[in-house]
This record gives structure tokens, sequence and C-alpha cells, in this order.
């Protein structure tokens, strides 16, 4: 791996989150000033900042981005109790000479009492739907009826935690065989061993979600969670945030037939646990194919993840500054040395004059 | 297999500091976003200096365009092997694969060409010695991949094994041919002082004749050491090797290399060479004598030439899974103290002992990207050599490096549509990864999306198929291109949005009184009966078309059968009435009559129309459809 290209992003304040649109072609950045800010890449590469606007009246915490199928939509969430909905409106030709594109408000979602945690958008199968967290410790999952009036949101369900909650995560799956399954992380560190993680499944019968599984062994504060894409794999994969890094396997057993219940239940297994952080992991996430987990700690590195083909696990790399302060944004290619070091020690050992070698 | 014990690799971010921030991130499809923050509780700390994102790539080879070549050709070859004909007959197979080796290899040696010619002309010292790294490497590749075709794809037997074994060392490991010519083109060569370097190389390297041209002019020069020449020479000339086609047996072949061996030991023991130490050099040389050819190490300059060297002089009939005791020893008393092992090294020495699976792991390891191993690995699957090893993970291996090669290809803007092909041989895991892949590939263009589009529909992908479409109609719609949005609709067979799109149109329309993107409109075909939104839409343009032609009888029909068949908008209601007001005045329409026929409660309301016809007012606030006969 290597730095590619560094951007200084102007906020006044500090980053909280920054989210790749689906294609990796746009980037939203949100801060403790309160902002988000809307990043476009250009054909060569360069990123240019199109947006920048004020969205909350606290720090934004999280930004997401919707499914392009929905068009150009963000979420953002923040310290201010709310979470917004905003739209990218086409706007005066002028403006698109000065490469700048308005975002309009669609919805301000205020039930929650608390700061709103985490906001995610659910699988695109489901429709537009997105679920927030608060540290009030509730659920709300919010639905769009109609994709092309992003102003009218219903809160569909809520779902009480009982315990503050830091973060959420969908189960991408879209295939029949899987309800939808949200798991929700709780960072409450009051001293208690309740389970921090717990995952509700949707009930096609009662049509609520209900808990269908909480993690016991995780009694940590969770700080993020994840679910791996899934492969065509009939088991789930989750990823903690919590003192460590841990991968649980969730494999559905039988469903129980109860004629209120149809709730999967679940074996549950970890199939990995790293704490080479030596210290709080706050964020981990999957890439696209779900094959390699990233982690973020306190430690000031991100670490990455991978299983073989053996599904033995292991770190493949890590990402760490160095301390060196950056002078102003480079979006020159950055060419780092470590990814060098493996080739130049193959370079040694072939003898000096490969270089020219048969030149008849 | 156990695992390598290596620390992992470490990036390096420039001007983030772990000491006072930590770090948030989010992947991207061909990227990473990395961005330095504070997590926890903050103590009103704010990182020193402007913030700043980072974005991190996985692989940058496969953004050198001087490695474009490799990657277009190699798919090429890799294509052609999965897809063509498996020979019956081993030996027929076997040349098959062999030639596939080769031409992999010839990739292999055309990109460092070019790779050569571009460190030459490179202005930049660091770009040049960028370049200079790559060859390098692709030096290195194509090594390893020779000695691998030799022992592996080819599996040269004993014989036949030391003769690809010296071509080997020949043609990749001493650059000898600078100072060959340096010697032969001088006034006097045997008078140069590389001259016995020059005859040493080539007899190290078994190349007799070459030594022996030498030799004879070092005679012709120096006439008092004929004698010793001459029989040097001919032992050099009679020396055993062994023969390309069947013509000799093994057994006969080690017999008179027994002979010609014992024959050289009796004239070093004479003394005959006792007057020039070049010669009897050379002498101990034959014979095979370690300590002799070790004293030209700095000519062989690595240890695998050594063995080879070795290997001829001692034991030209040696089996393949002999080499491996050789090879050790060789490497052991070549490096000697001073010396330990690098990467190459291992990889070399893991292939002379047979030990497939190190070879790939190591080269994992050792190179920075998959390309090298996904496809060697891939052709010694296709050599059924990685069956017999392990149970666990034999094909699975090929699959787990093709993903991985292949899933590196889709970061680029371009280079993807070669991973399309890997995928489509990756039999357990292909299809979900180009799913996960191709529905993230930017769709800048719209030919890029129609390319994408071919692909997944190639393949049945239908749910992406859909989602591209989609995902295009929204973008147009969002730009107010309505004919544009309408077909992708149609192409996504999303009905809901198909009907959303004629509804714009049709309000498009009512505003301005005529319609946009008429071509579109005009050739929907069966596709109109996608929506019953679509359809009316298609057929109240027909309705006008039939109007403008003056074919009012056919007009009048259509505009009835909209009316009646519950697919026109409410909306539309009163718009219909107003069109079908001029054609009451057509003699030819035969209107009302039709209209007596139906039990239709609208009939009342059309005649309290047909009666307002008179009122000029009315007509004129009826817009100027169907009062003029020009109607676009």
């Amino acid at each position: 791996m290597f730095v590619a290209r560094s951007i200084a992003a102007d906020h006044r304040d500090l980053i909280h989150d920054v989210s790749f649109d689906f294609h990796g072609r746009r980037m939203a950045t949100c801060s403790s000033d309160q902002s988000v800010k809307v990043w476009d890449k250009s054909e060569n590469g360069d990123w240019h900042c199109t947006a920048s606007w004020k969205t909350h009246s606290g720090s934004v915490w999280r930004v997401t981005w919707a499914h392009p199928e929905f068009g150009q939509v963000l979420a953002s969430c923040s310290f201010d109790r709310t979470a917004a909905v905003w739209e990218e409106i086409v706007g005066e030709s002028n403006d698109k000479l000065r490469g700048q594109s308005h975002w309009v408000k669609r919805t301000t979602l205020v039930d929650s009492r608390t700061s709103v945690t985490d906001v995610k958008f659910a699988p695109k199968h489901m429709g537009l739907m997105l679920a927030t967290c608060s540290a009030d410790g509730v659920v709300r999952i919010y639905e769009a009826p109609d994709v092309m009036n992003l102003s009218q949101w219903s809160l569909q369900h809520e779902i009480s935690c009982k315990l503050s909650c830091s973060c959420i995560s969908w189960n991408p799956s879209s295939s029949r065989a899987h309800s939808p399954m949200i798991a929700v992380g709780s960072d409450d560190n009051s001293p208690n061993i309740l389970a921090k993680v717990q995952i509700y499944e949707y009930n096609e019968n009662t049509r609520k979600y209900a808990k269908a599984e909480a993690l016991m062994t995780v009694t940590d504060p969770v700080h993020d969670i994840a679910f791996a894409p899934n492969l065509g794999r009939s088991f789930h994969i989750l990823a903690v945030a919590t003192k460590d890094v841990r991968i649980f396997t969730l494999k559905p057993l039988r469903k129980e037939l109860t004629s209120s219940g149809g709730l999967t239940k679940f074996e549950i297994h970890i199939v990995a646990q790293f704490d080479n952080h030596n210290s709080q992991v706050w964020r981990v996430s999957w890439n696209i194919t779900g094959t390699v987990l990233a982690s973020s700690g306190d430690d000031g590195c991100v670490r990455l993840w991978k299983a073989n083909y053996m599904d033995n696990w292991k770190c493949t790399g890590i990402l760490k500054g160095n301390g060196s302060p950056v002078n102003g944004s480079s979006q020159q290619g950055i060419f780092n040395t470590s990814l060098g070091s493996a080739n130049a020690s193959l370079q040694n050992s072939l003898n000096g004059s490969s270089a020219s070698r048969k030149q008849s | 297999m156990e695992e390598l014990d290596t620390e992992p690799p470490v990036t390096v971010v420039p001007g983030a500091d772990p000491a006072r921030t930590q770090l948030c991130f989010e992947w991207g499809p061909a990227e990473m976003l990395l961005c330095e923050t504070l997590f926890g509780p903050r103590g009103g700390e704010r990182p020193r200096g402007p913030s700043c994102v980072f974005v991190v790539r996985r692989d940058q080879d496969i953004y050198m365009e001087t490695l474009r070549k490799l990657f277009n050709e190699s798919h090429g070859i890799f294509v052609g092997l999965q897809r063509c004909e498996e020979e019956r007959a081993v030996r027929a197979r076997n040349a098959q694969l062999i030639q596939v080796s080769k031409n992999y290899r010839s990739v292999i040696r055309a990109c460092m060409e070019d790779m050569h010619q571009a460190a030459i002309s490179a202005r930049d010292s660091a770009l040049h010695s960028q370049y200079s790294i790559q060859v390098s490497i692709l030096s290195a590749m194509e090594l390893i991949w020779n000695l691998c075709e030799i022992l592996f794809v080819e599996a040269a037997p004993a014989g036949p094994l030391l003769l690809r074994l010296l071509d080997w060392v020949q043609l990749h490991i001493c650059d000898v041919d600078n100072m060959v010519r340096e010697v032969l083109s001088s006034e006097n060569p045997s008078k140069h002082k590389l001259f016995w370097n020059v005859v040493d190389i080539f007899v190290l390297q078994g190349r007799m004749d070459e030594a022996r041209h030498l030799l004879s002019k070092e005679a012709i020069a120096n006439p008092t050491s004929m004698n010793m020449y001459k029989i040097l020479d001919d032992l050099m000339k009679k020396m055993p090797v062994p023969s390309v086609g069947n013509t000799q047996t093994l057994t006969e072949m080690e017999l008179k290399w027994q002979h010609w061996h014992e024959e050289c030991q009796r004239y070093l023991q004479d003394g005959t060479f006792a007057s020039s130490s070049h010669m009897e050099s050379i002498c101990k040389i034959l014979l095979g004598d370690e300590n002799a050819i070790l004293e030209k190490k700095e000519l062989m300059t690595t240890w695998y030439h050594f063995l080879v060297t070795r290997l001829l002089y001692s034991h030209p009939t040696v089996k393949p899974m002999e080499l491996r005791f050789y090879a050790q020893s060789s490497m052991d008393m070549f490096l000697g103290e001073e010396s330990s092992p690098e990467p190459l090294d291992t990889i070399l020495m893991a292939a002379f002992e047979f030990e497939l699976h190190q070879v790939i792991k190591e080269c994992s390891v050792a190179l920075s990207n998959w390309w090298f191993v996904a496809h060697l690995t891939d052709l010694l699957d296709h050599c059924k050599l990685l069956q017999s090893h392990n149970l666990y993970f034999g094909s699975n291996m090929r699959e787990f490096l093709l993903l991985e090669y292949a899933s590196g290809l889709f970061s680029h803007h371009s280079l993807w549509q070669l991973g399309v092909d890997y995928f489509d041989h990756c039999p357990e895991y292909g299809r979900v990864y180009l799913e996960l892949h191709i529905e993230r590939i930017p769709l800048n263009t719209e030919q890029k999306a129609l390319k994408v589009l071919r692909i997944c529909e190639q393949r049945q992908m239908h749910e992406q198929v859909r989602s591209i479409c989609k995902i295009m109609a929204m973008k147009a719609l969002r730009n107010n291109r309505l004919g544009s949005a309408l077909s992708w609709s149609i192409r996504a067979k999303d009905a809901a949005f198909a009907t959303l799109i004629s509804d714009r149109f049709l309000k498009d329309y009512c505003e301005r009184g005529r319609f946009s993107d008429l071509d579109l409109i005009d050739n929907l075909g069966p596709s109109m009966l996608l929506s019953d939104r679509l359809t009316f839409l298609g057929k109240y343009r027909e309705f006008h078309r039939l109007y403008g032609e003056k074919r009012f009888s056919e007009a009048a029909r259509l505009l009835l059968m909209l009316m009646t068949a519950h697919i026109a908008p409410c909306s539309f209601w009163m718009t219909l009435l107003t069109d079908a007001l001029p054609l009451l005045e057509q003699k030819e329409v035969r209107m009302l009559q039709s209209l007596s026929t139906l039990n239709v409660p609208r009939l009342g309301l059309f005649i309290a129309v047909q009666e307002l016809h008179s009122t000029p007012s009315v007509l004129s606030r009826a817009g100027g459809i169907g009062m003029t006969s020009n109607l676009e």
C-alpha cells in the first residue's frame, strides 16, 4: 500500500468521519466545526471541494452516502440530537463552471433526546431506509416510501437497546434466506457484564425488529461494528471494535417455528481476536469484497487483517504516521519506501549488471 | 501450510502523528481514505496544522504504463490456456504447456526491454532508479519462472535436465557479453587482461566450443604452450555431454564420462599442465574440483551458477530429485560465513527442492503484486501439480491468487476489463467477486456504462444490470434529460420509474404544448408495455402523429381507445376531451356514433363539451393542439 495523495481538508476543527460514495469518486467529511464538505474526484485524480455547508448546531459525528440508485443523497448525525438527510440539486450553469454544487436539507430527524452517534443507510434492496442510534440507547429506523420525495420520512421502528449506543451496522446480505438484520454496539462503560453487542432481526410475522442475539462475550465498551459483505455464504461475519479487534461468525440455525416466533437462532464463534493495537480500537470496516478488515486504534495506527486460503487471520499491513508534518497539500503521487523495501531485497539478490542484460 | 512469521509491511502516512492523533478511515472500491482525528472523550486537544485526508492505494504497479503490456499480453495467454482444448497425448499436452510457459516468459522479457529503454531515457534520477528496480524485479521473475518451467512444467529428466540448467545459467546469470566483446575485438585477444576470465567463464558454463576457439588464439600467440593446448583442447572436445535426442542411454553416457574423467585425472597427475596455472586450473575444473571452481567465484557471481557448474563436471546425469542435496551444499559452500540467503535465493532453493508451495508462498511475500504468483500457480495447476499437495487447498490456492490479482485490476480505470476474464475462470467465488466489483465501476460516460452492461448481460447478472440502469436513469433524471432517463428505465425494466418519467413527459407537454425526445417516444415498440403510463404516453403521441398526418379516423379511434382503456391519468382527462373537440368537426369521423355505443358516464360530459364547442373562448382556452394542423 502507498499514500497516493494528501488533500488539505480545510475544516476548522477536528474531522470525525470521512466517507466514500459508492463508486469512490466523491467523498464527504464531517467535523466538529458543524459542517460537512463534499469532494469530487476529477478525471486526472485530483480532488476538489465542491460543497461546504453548515449542517448541524453541534459536532457532526458521522456522514454517509446513500446508494446512487437513490440519487446523490447524504445523511449526517450530530451531537445536536438530530440526524439529517441531504440531497444534491443540480445547480445553475454558473455553479457548474465554478465547480460548485448545492445540497439541500430534505429532512431533519429529531426524535432522539441525546446525541445521535451513528447513522447508516440500509442495504438498497430494502428501499430508501436508514437507521440512527443515540446515546439514549434507542435505535430508530426511518423509511422514505417515495424515493422521489426525500422530504417524507417516517419513523418505522424504535428499538430500545437499554444501553447507550455508539454504532450500528446493517447486514448487507440480500439473500432471501436472510431477514433484514442490524447489529448495535454499546459504549456503555458503567461496571456491568451486559452484552455490548446486540443483533436485531426483522420478523416477517410481527413486522417488527426483535432481538435475535446478544454477544455475551463482549462486555467492554464497543466503539464500532461492521458486518462483512456476504459472498454467498450461509453464515454472517461481524467485526467488533472494542478493547481489541474481534471477528465473529454467526451461523443461522434452524428457525424456531412458533406462532409468533420465526426468529433465527445463531451459532456464534469467534474466529479472530487481535490486541495488536495495544489500546482501544475505535473503528472497524470491511473492504468491498469482505476479504480484508481494517481497524483503527488509540495507537494511531490502522491495521489490515486478512484470512489466507486456510481461514487463518493475520495482520497483513499497518498504516502509520511518522510524525513529520506535511507541507500543505500534495496532489502529486507520494511513493513511499515500504513497498520498495520488499522489492529492493529481491533486486539485491540479483547481482549487479542485471540492468544491462543482453544488449546485443 | 504454516504461515511465515514476517512482520506486516508498514505504510508510512507522512504528516500523521500517532503520538497525538488517531486515524479514521473508509474503504472505497479502489482506494482507502484516512484522516487524522481524535477518538474517545476529547480533552480540548486539537491536531496541529491543517487537517489532511490521505488517499491510500494498494498496488502501485498497475499504474505503471510500462507494465501495461505485461498485464495485457499475459491476459491473452491466460485466457488462451483456460480455453484451449487439452491435448490427449501426454507428450503433446506437455509440449502445449511448455509453449504457454515460454509465452509468458517472452512477455516478461519484452516488458523488461521496454522498462530498460524507459530507464535509459528517463531524465529524472528518481524515475530512472524506479525503472531500474523494475527491470531487476522482472529479471528475477523471469529467472524464477524459467527454473520452474524446467523443473515443473517440462519436468526435464536426468540428462536433458543438465542441458536445460546450463541454458538457464547462460541466459540469465552471468553477463559475459561485454567482457567477451571487449576481448575478442581487441588487437591481441590473448594478451588482454580479461582473456583468461573469459576462457574460464566459457568453461564454467560448459561452452566448450567457444572456450576452445579462444584457447587456440593463445596457442598461436604462445607456441611454447602448443602441446599443453593440444591436450586440453582434445579433452574439452571429447567431454561427454547428455545428448539432446535419445541416441544414448544414461548408463552409456555415464560410462563414457567415467573414462573421460579418468583420462583428465591422468593428465593432471602427470603434471602436463604444470607450467600454466591457467590451464591447470581449467583441468581441475573439468575434473569437478570444487575448490578450483570456487576460486572462480567472482566470475560465477551466484551459488546457483556454482551449482550447475558442479553438476556439469561431477554429476552430469543428475536426477531431478537429487538436485536438492547439491543445491543446499552449493549454497553453503558459495555463501560461506559472510552472507546469508536473500529472498531470491530462498525461492530458487525451494524450487530445487521441489517444494512448489514454498516457491509460491515466498514469491507472494517477496513480490509486490500478485501477477507473478497468480499466473504461475494457474499454469502449475494446469500441469496438475497442485492436486497432489495437501488436500485442503490445491486448486483453492489457484483461485485465491487469481481473485487477488483480478481484484487489484479492478482499481484501475481500464485494466478492470482484463479482470473480468480472470473472475470468469474462478469457479467458486469468481462470479460473486465480479458482481461486487463491477457494480462499483464509476459510470462516467454512457459508453462506459454500456460496456459494463454488456459484460453483465452476457453473464446474466440481472440485478447488476437493473442497478446500473437505475443509477443512470436517476442521474439523467436529476439533470432533466428525460429521454435518457426513460430509455435507461426501460432497460432496467423499472416500471415504477418509467411511470414517473412518463408523468414528467406528460407534465412537460401540458406546460409547453409539445413533446421532447420524440424519436424515443415514437420508437418505443413493445417496451411501451412496461408500464401503463408509458403505454399511454406512447399511444398519446401516436394520436398526435395520426392527427398531424390528417388520418382523422384512425386518430379518433385511437383517442377513443385511450379514453376507454383506463390508462389515462385522471389529470389528463380534460386534455383528452379537449383533443376530441376538433375531431368532431371532421366529417369522416363518426365519433359520436362510436361513443353512443359506449355505456360510459363520461358520455354526458362529452356531450356537454360538444356544446361548449360553439363558444370561441373555450376553444381558444383549449390550447393549440387540435386547432392547427401543425402539431409540433
